[in-house]
């Protein structure tokens, strides 16, 4: 049992426990499946090897991830009352860091920074940790360091006001959905709240299925409980007893997170009836998702926890109205819920600093793709695109293109159209959609059209199949786009795309339909030359890629080459095998001296 | 089949469904055990759930044709999951794939003959920043190329 009595304790009594703990000597790392996957495992072992032998008293733990996936394997050190950040750290350094360590001093190699110098840091300083602040501080899978680090603080003080006052605070603080579709918190609760059925439902949609967004599993994975008392004070504010949260089944940590703190917070009675000895009760159950992209949509999501297809559901009724089973509910992304309990731990007019006229707080975001810096950054909302993408990301290396935003409901922008404000407003002027938050970038070798086609493909399969319009007219938009990277593309193609996406548009049953044509569109909006260029017969799927004399020999293609279908010796002219190529351009993007021709 | 054996697989069945409340909202969870411990959905473990749970075994076939984690069919060996994310799509998961299906000599989503590999391409898994990301008997590899697919693939047919 943990002590509770933590939670009324005042802030200073807080402050001090947490410098106790965390005063001391601790190494920590991330140890999720990407991070092991960058080679933290083997980092990891030679910490606790190294520590060891050197017999020094430093605990090695695991941690959820710090959101800096470019520079895994990221190593916290924590000593000497600051904390110090280091950078691809491989196996190989680690025994001279813990002889440095030994010796009292700081190792100084791979040194990204330190916890007193995050504002001087290019990818911390424009970040604003609000909903992820614990990550890399606490063990996610301790209910103790949470209640040190502030956890139900929020709950206590919802429950000094009333219900409704509860869901003011959110109409105060501007939150809006984080899911993508950025609708009022504070109305949606209303509703819910409004409505006098004795059974009513809260669920939280974990199935993230956009491909190139992972912030909920970075929260999930970092700070479970977050998620569990912003829905005991959605339980508490709208009259609800019972949720639900509905995890993607490809996210296994997550899933073993959420079954640990949700344990954990019904045997210290956080959870079940008489939390923390008021009159509210409300107890969560978990489900799965079994792998269908179509579930993260609110009325699909409910079908599926019935057991049944998952398949959207006509509107009205909403979901306020006839939910899950029949009965009123509300549906929340993982990253509202978790908003909610920070505006109430930390105070709503500390919040509300944040933000934009329209959206209050903070955007978890995920830049991925041909970024330099990829990673999971927490954001205000009115932050530039711009300064996003390029000085918290590093921007693009081999020449920025365009970002896909919003998965594949969303669309890309081009450079030109980078100089906004990250609002859901805006974004949607863009022809992108927010989204759940991820921000995948392009460079010059791109092919637009083929983006397009890959999206479109996607959504083809991922459409349940229920309404014409997405069923038929996903498959007629794919046929199109085959064609046109085929070589088949015919006068009149783009116009026929355009009108079809249009009519999709209108006329899908569920936001799955109504969105999907947007890559399309966005791409033909800003990249129509490619598409035309496909169709006059000027550009190929399968370009050719020649070396020309003014290779220098550097080998640097033969090595990066996937298929090693290049050949020479060093500082002498290399060659491709044309009958080995795979024509993906690595060696055309990677040669230092632009020694290779595209055809 | 020996009827001992189905005996003994209708058992293991009759344990999962025993578990869980009898109405269809149990469905999922109970075919996700399933899936979990054999690897794949029997027909006559389908047929089973069908009689327990009075549900009919056309709306089972159905949910468990829709989802994708469930296989009708039994995986080989070893599996391994090619993501086909944005993020991944874009750094190369498609010539992983192709290099994977010339390998092996199947499609996604089938079996070598000797049982021994199950190729598929996956949804995002969420590890987008290594891409391109391949999950192979449930641990993640990132930022792979052909060349270090290949050897991976190499130690565990040795």
């Amino acid at each position: 049992m943990v002590d509770l009595s933590i939670i009324n304790l005042s802030s200073e009594k807080r402050e001090k426990l947490r410098q106790r703990k965390f005063g001391e000597n601790v190494i920590k790392m991330a140890m999720s499946a990407c991070a092991v996957a960058s080679g933290n495992g083997e980092t990891f072992k030679a910490f606790e090897e190294e520590i060891k032998k050197a017999g020094l008293n430093f605990k090695v733990e695991q941690t959820a991830c710090f959101g800096t996936c470019f520079a895994e394997p990221f190593v916290k050190i924590q000593t000497k009352g600051n904390s110090y950040y280091y950078y691809h750290v491989k196996k190989e350094m680690v025994p001279e860091m813990v002889a440095k360590l030994k010796r009292g001093e700081i190792p100084e190699k791979n040194l990204y920074t330190k916890e007193d110098e995050f504002d001087k840091s290019e990818y911390f300083k424009k970040q604003v940790r609000l909903v992820s602040k614990n990550c890399g501080i606490i063990d996610p899978e301790s209910l103790d360091d949470y209640l040190i680090y502030d956890g139900y603080q929020g709950l206590k003080k919802a429950y000094s006001l009333k219900p409704e006052e509860v869901i003011s605070v959110l109409r105060e603080a501007r939150l809006r959905g984080r899911g993508g579709a950025g609708f009022p918190t504070a109305t949606k609760w209303e509703f819910l709240r409004s409505n006098q059925s004795e059974e009513k439902y809260l669920i939280a949609n974990a199935d993230e299925g956009d491909p190139g967004a992972f912030m909920n599993r970075a929260l999930l994975e970092r700070d479970p409980f977050r998620l569990i008392e912003g829905m005991t004070i959605a339980s508490y504010a709208t009259g609800t007893s019972e949720g639900f949260i509905y995890a993607r089944a490809e996210y296994p940590l997550v899933i073993q997170r959420l079954k640990n703190a949700l344990k954990i917070a019904r045997e210290n009675g956080l959870l079940g009836k008489n939390i923390l000895g008021t009159s509210h009760s409300f107890d969560i159950h978990l489900c799965e998702g079994a792998g269908a992209f179509v579930c993260g949509e609110e009325t699909a999501l409910m079908n599926s926890i019935e057991g049944k297809r998952g398949m959207p559901r006509p509107r009205p009724p909403f979901p306020a109205q006839k939910g899950l089973f029949s009965k009123p509910t509300n549906i929340n992304n993982v990253e509202t819920y978790s908003h909610v309990t920070t505006i109430f731990q930390s105070g709503v007019e500390d919040y509300k600093k944040y933000g934009t006229e329209k959206t209050g707080g903070t955007k978890m975001i995920c830049l991925t793709g041909k970024i330099k810096r990829p990673g999971v950054v927490e954001v205000p909302f009115g932050i530039m695109l711009r300064e996003l993408i390029f000085d918290i990301g590093g921007g693009c290396d081999s020449g920025f293109k365009a970002v896909q935003v919003g998965g594949p409901s969303g669309g890309c922008i081009p450079e030109s159209e980078l100089d906004v404000e990250l609002d859901y407003e805006t974004i949607v002027e863009k022809g992108a959609i927010m989204g759940s938050g991820g921000f995948v970038v392009m460079d010059k070798e791109t092919d637009m059209v083929d983006v397009a086609k890959f999206f479109t493909s996607f959504t083809r399969d991922e459409s349940c199949g229920k309404c014409t319009p997405c069923r038929e007219g996903m498959y007629r938009m794919w046929e199109m786009l085959e064609r046109i990277t085929n070589g088949e593309g015919k006068k009149g193609d783009i116009e026929k795309l355009e009108k079809l996406g249009n009519v999709i548009m209108d006329t899908a049953l569920c936001g799955l339909g109504q969105t999907a044509p947007k890559p399309v569109l966005s791409t033909i909006r800003y990249f129509r030359k490619e598409y035309e260029d496909y169709i006059e017969g000027k550009k190929s799927s399968f370009p050719t890629y020649k070396i020309t004399d003014k290779c220098i020999g550097c080998t640097k293609c033969a090595k990066i080459c996937p298929v090693s279908a290049i050949t020479g010796k060093i500082k002498e002219k290399h060659e491709i095998n044309q009958n080995k190529c795979i024509h993906c351009g690595a060696c055309y993007t990677n040669c230092p001296v632009k020694a290779i021709e595209k055809k | 089949m020996k009827s001992s054996t189905i005996v003994s697989q209708i058992n293991s069945i009759e344990n999962i469904v025993a578990k869980y409340p009898k109405n269809q909202s149990s469905l999922i969870a109970i075919l996700q055990e399933v899936q979990e411990q054999k690897g794949y959905l029997p027909r006559e473990d389908l047929e089973f759930i069908a009689r327990t749970m009075n549900i009919s075994l056309n709306k089972i076939y159905g949910v468990a044709t829709f989802y994708s984690q469930f296989s009708l069919k039994p995986k080989g060996k070893h599996t391994i999951s090619v993501c086909t994310g944005t993020a991944c799509h874009v750094k190369g998961s498609a010539n992983l794939i192709k290099h994977l299906r010339d390998r092996l000599n199947i499609k996604c989503g089938d079996t070598t003959n000797d049982g021994k590999f199950s190729l598929f391409d996956v949804r995002c898994i969420g590890a987008c920043s290594v891409a391109p990301a391949v999950v192979i008997d449930g641990r993640t590899y990132g930022k792979l190329t052909v060349e270090e697919l290949d050897k991976i693939l190499d130690g565990i047919q040795a």
